[in-house]
């Protein structure tokens, strides 16, 4: 529903996270080209032509997430993302959604820690609705306390049922929490329950006229539609609101690790989980930098198909563990981290697993990986490109995802260049680098009994909500 | 209604354009009598195949509950003397993309590969080998049972699973569809390679095998593929496996189970309606209003927007093979499950007794009819299409007709099927967390 909290810590199972658009297999007809374009105020507009079927993906992001908020009031930048349904100037609350709707149209949002996006999907005769109304919110939302009311109760159902309930998300709560220090990715995208409960319909609205601006705006817009049409509609809605002078975004560069960190969390569960995470850089560069792409390779070598070496090894070999993980998070504005996830097997215990994968990654800085190994997760990655063309909503949510990174979206050939240059031994060498217990952090769950009884009596606010 | 016909009217020209090349459903049968569903595409060198049986978990009987799911995720552990990762490896170094699903009713393999000779060649190959010739290695399906035992084990603890495990038994009691897809731990722990081979044999019969094929390839490869990922499949014993009918609930029937999560997790619903049931379209516009059009229906009205008590909030009807299941669910902190009850039911023997007013209606007809180009705008949403209408057997103009059928639908229409189809004091509500005092108190 309006409100998908794409929390970066769910670990996505993709061979590979970096590489994208164009390979010379597609046919020149179906080559989808972008056109960008930036108006007086600022505002970013960046058009995907792509006909195969007559709809267009509008999608709006703003450069704000939860990296932008301050202690106390964290989650206001997805509680923000709800109450940009709840009304305008012109439009009730709810009415939004009901004119998408009418339109034959599907709409949703979603929030992360680098950025916040609205996104509409229509035949493309109604993309000039969804401009107007989204241009309308940019500018002319009406924060009431009745609304605000009711819809921080929905906010904290969604964090008992995205988190306080899911065993497996307080563990990467944990982890985030232990393995930052200073920046703010520390903090989960949905807020701390505390400053759930205490947060205001003004500490919502500041957030708003601090960074909902169209100088700190991306309009990303996929489908049948005419770049020049997009442009002079857009101009039209979005071309009279003003910039504004956004804060100053300090870094909140992170301190040097200085050794490893480990945390347990106990709860309901059956099976343990251990997550391991390494600091690892994300990439700033598209062109000069290559250890990104290496440990994006890295990553795809540990668990980009069913016989990549940790599935073959611990899941199917050993039998250690019942399933397993590897990923790399390296599109994002702040620090990156690279994750190792193992369950045990039943009667294992998660101090086995761990060490399974400890094993593996020595395996991997002692021998490096194989170039058949290699080639073949970057087949994979070549072939995701044109599966991906299939899909214009993810078209969309990758260009949004590179530039809220800062990371041009027309970098996205070179990338998949970049990483079909990588060697086997540069795989070796991040992995020697970033796989040491100084950049480690290790949250493990510790399952406890299936009790009838609430461990634990919620405090008051969470009984009331009010 | 004038608006709904211009709606109409668009769609038909929308139509014309791009999609009217993806529309036309070329059918036909293969030598040995599978079933062949295919859509010509050529805009992405890529292909989407799929082959799929009767053989899901409702062809399980209740003592060897979860052999339908383990047969189909053994496929591709092992075939044609290939092991597990020659498999992976050899679509992994093509970028193919092998899945395997196992549902109520159906079961089968997919793939999506590049369309390029030599890619697709390699792909298709392993494909037809893993289907036509699993091997079931033993001590593989020792390592996946005590895997999927452990998953089993581990979902056991979750309210969503409890909730849903507690629901499906009390809807279906006796009916197959009681059963769990995955199986019970103590089911799985006693399936043999014997069952998971006689399973096998029985159901992936190449009468019954439904194949559909989208993307980037002609007829004429169309024809060659179906035949070859066809060929040699199990003959069964010649008749469609049978599945009882459905019998309705006698009586409403509330559980109240016990966990310590700190949100109720709440099911509500009925047997309701088979695939191809002339109420479909008349319960899915109603429904569309109820609890189905996302934000602008009753049931997230009034339990989230006016009262802030669930994140989610909905209702569907799941049509399948005999009465799939007409499902309200939400969760809710656990201590205003009993409000969050009453103003569910109470919405939904508002709806049930009156219907959508004419507003809703025609919104809702709106909607459905202007987001018709959505459905189809991809080649893997296509291609579900294809695999639902050949499994199915619905009428090959199904897409074509859908905007009539959704356009045709009157009020009168929606309560008819309503009231004969959604009764109220004889649904099956589940919830999990609080303690029925807790709730009665409220």
């Amino acid at each position: 529903m309006p409100v998908n909290v794409r929390m970066s810590n769910v670990v996505i199972r993709a061979a590979c996270l970096l590489v994208a658009a164009a390979l010379a297999a597609l046919s020149p007809a179906t080559q989808a080209s972008t056109e960008e374009n930036r108006l007086a105020n600022g505002m970013r507009v960046v058009v995907k032509t792509d006909r195969r079927a007559p709809v267009v993906v509008v999608m709006l992001w703003y450069k704000v997430g939860s990296v932008d908020e301050v202690n106390g009031v964290t989650g206001v930048a997805h509680v923000l993302e709800h109450m940009m349904f709840k009304g305008t100037e012109s439009i009730k609350a709810g009415e939004f959604s009901r004119i998408i709707s009418a339109a034959g149209g599907r709409e949703n949002a979603f929030t992360s820690h680098d950025a916040t996006g609205y996104f509409e999907t229509l035949q493309s005769s109604q993309l000039e609705l969804a401009l107007k109304l989204e241009a309308d919110r940019m500018n002319n939302l009406v924060l009431s306390p009745e609304e605000f009311t009711k819809e921080i109760k929905v906010v904290m159902e969604e964090r008992r049922w995205r988190t306080e309930d899911r065993p497996r998300s307080l563990v990467f709560e944990a982890l985030k929490a232990t393995a930052l220090t200073a920046h703010p990715y520390r903090r989960p995208v949905i807020g701390w329950m505390s400053d759930l409960e205490n947060m205001t319909v003004n500490d919502a609205a500041d957030f708003y006229r601090r960074w909902y601006a169209p100088n700190n705006a991306l309009l990303v817009v996929v489908g049948d539609v005419e770049p020049r049409e997009v442009f002079a509609l857009v101009e039209k809605y979005f071309g009279p609101i003003p910039a504004r002078t956004l804060p100053v975004r300090k870094p909140q560069n992170e301190p040097v690790q200085r050794g490893a960190r480990r945390a347990t969390v106990k709860a309901p569960a059956e099976l343990p989980y251990v997550v391991m995470a390494f600091r690892a850089p994300p990439l700033r560069d598209a062109e000069r930098d290559w250890e990104p792409y290496a440990l994006d390779m890295l990553a795809a070598v540990l668990d980009g198909n069913e016989a990549a070496r940790l599935n073959r090894t611990l899941v199917r070999g050993e039998r250690v563990a019942n399933s397993v993980g590897a990923s790399y998070d390296g599109i994002a504005r702040g620090p990156g981290l690279f994750y190792l996830i193992a369950i045990p097997t039943r009667g294992r215990s998660a101090a086995e697993v761990e060490s399974a994968l400890r094993r593996e990654m020595a395996k991997i800085i002692e021998e490096g990986v194989t170039e058949e190994e290699l080639n073949r997760v970057k087949a994979q990655a070549i072939a995701a490109q044109v599966y991906q063309r299939d899909s214009m909503s993810f078209q969309a949510q990758q260009i949004g995802s590179l530039e809220m990174a800062g990371i041009p979206h027309n970098t996205i050939d070179v990338q998949l260049k970049k990483l079909r240059e990588v060697t086997p031994e540069q795989v070796r060498e991040v992995a020697r680098k970033y796989f040491r217990d100084e950049a480690l952090t290790i949250v493990q769950l510790a399952p406890q009994p299936l009790s009838t009884r609430r461990p634990v009596a919620p405090p008051a606010g969470v009984r009331h909500g009010r | 209604m004038g608006v709904e016909r211009w709606l109409i009217g668009l769609l038909v020209l929308a139509l014309a354009g791009p999609a009217a090349a993806i529309l036309p459903i070329q059918h036909w049968q293969t030598a040995g009598g599978a079933r062949v569903y295919f859509v010509e595409n050529h805009d992405l060198p890529m292909l989407d195949l799929s082959v799929e049986f009767p053989a899901g978990a409702a062809y399980d009987s209740a003592e060897k509950s979860g052999a339908a799911s383990l047969t189909n995720g053994l496929l591709r552990l092992g075939a044609d003397g290939m092991n597990e990762d020659e498999i992976a490896r050899g679509l992994a170094d093509i970028g193919a993309q092998l899945g395997a699903s196992s549902e109520t009713d159906r079961a089968g393999l997919s793939l999506r590969t590049l369309s390029s000779a030599r890619e697709r060649r390699q792909a298709l190959d392993t494909f037809a080998r893993i289907l036509r010739n699993p091997s079931f290695p033993q001590d593989v399906i020792e390592r996946e049972k005590v895997r999927l035992i452990g998953a089993l084990k581990e979902a056991d603890t979750k309210p969503s699973t409890i909730v849903a495990v507690n629901f499906y038994r009390l809807v279906y009691r006796n009916h197959p569809y009681a059963l769990r897809s995955r199986g019970e731990v103590a089911t799985v722990e006693k399936l043999t390679r014997d069952d998971l081979v006689s399973f096998y044999q029985r159901h992936y019969d190449r009468r019954y095998a439904v194949v559909a094929l989208m993307g980037d390839i002609t007829r004429g490869e169309a024809e060659a593929i179906a035949e070859e990922v066809t060929r040699d499949l199990p003959q069964g014993n010649g008749l469609e496996p049978p599945l009882p009918p459905v019998s309705r609930l006698d009586t409403g029937v509330r559980r109240f189970i016990a966990h310590p999560a700190s949100q109720a997790h709440i099911l509500i619903g009925a047997p309701a309606i088979r695939r191809g049931d002339p109420d479909y379209f008349p319960l899915f516009v109603g429904n569309h209003v109820l609890g189905g059009g996302g934000f602008v229906s009753r049931i997230i009205e009034e339990v989230r927007q006016k009262r802030g008590l669930a994140y989610s909030a909905y209702s569907y009807f799941s049509p399948l093979k005999r009465a799939g299941p007409f499902v309200i669910g939400m969760q809710t902190q656990r201590e205003q499950a009993g409000e969050a009850l009453r103003v569910v039911d109470s919405t939904l023997r508002e709806f049930v007794t009156n219907g959508p007013t004419e507003d809703e209606l025609s919104a809702t007809k709106r909607n459905i009819i202007g987001s018709f180009p959505l459905r189809i705008d991809s080649n893997r949403k296509i291609h579900g299409y294809l695999a639902l209408i050949g499994f199915y057997r619905l009428p090959l103009s199904y897409l074509e007709d859908f905007a009539d059928n959704v356009g045709r639908v009157t009020i009168a229409d929606i309560k008819d099927a309503f009231a004969r189809r959604v009764d109220p004091e004889r649904m099956v509500t589940v919830v999990v967390g609080p303690e029925p005092a807790a709730v009665a108190a409220r």
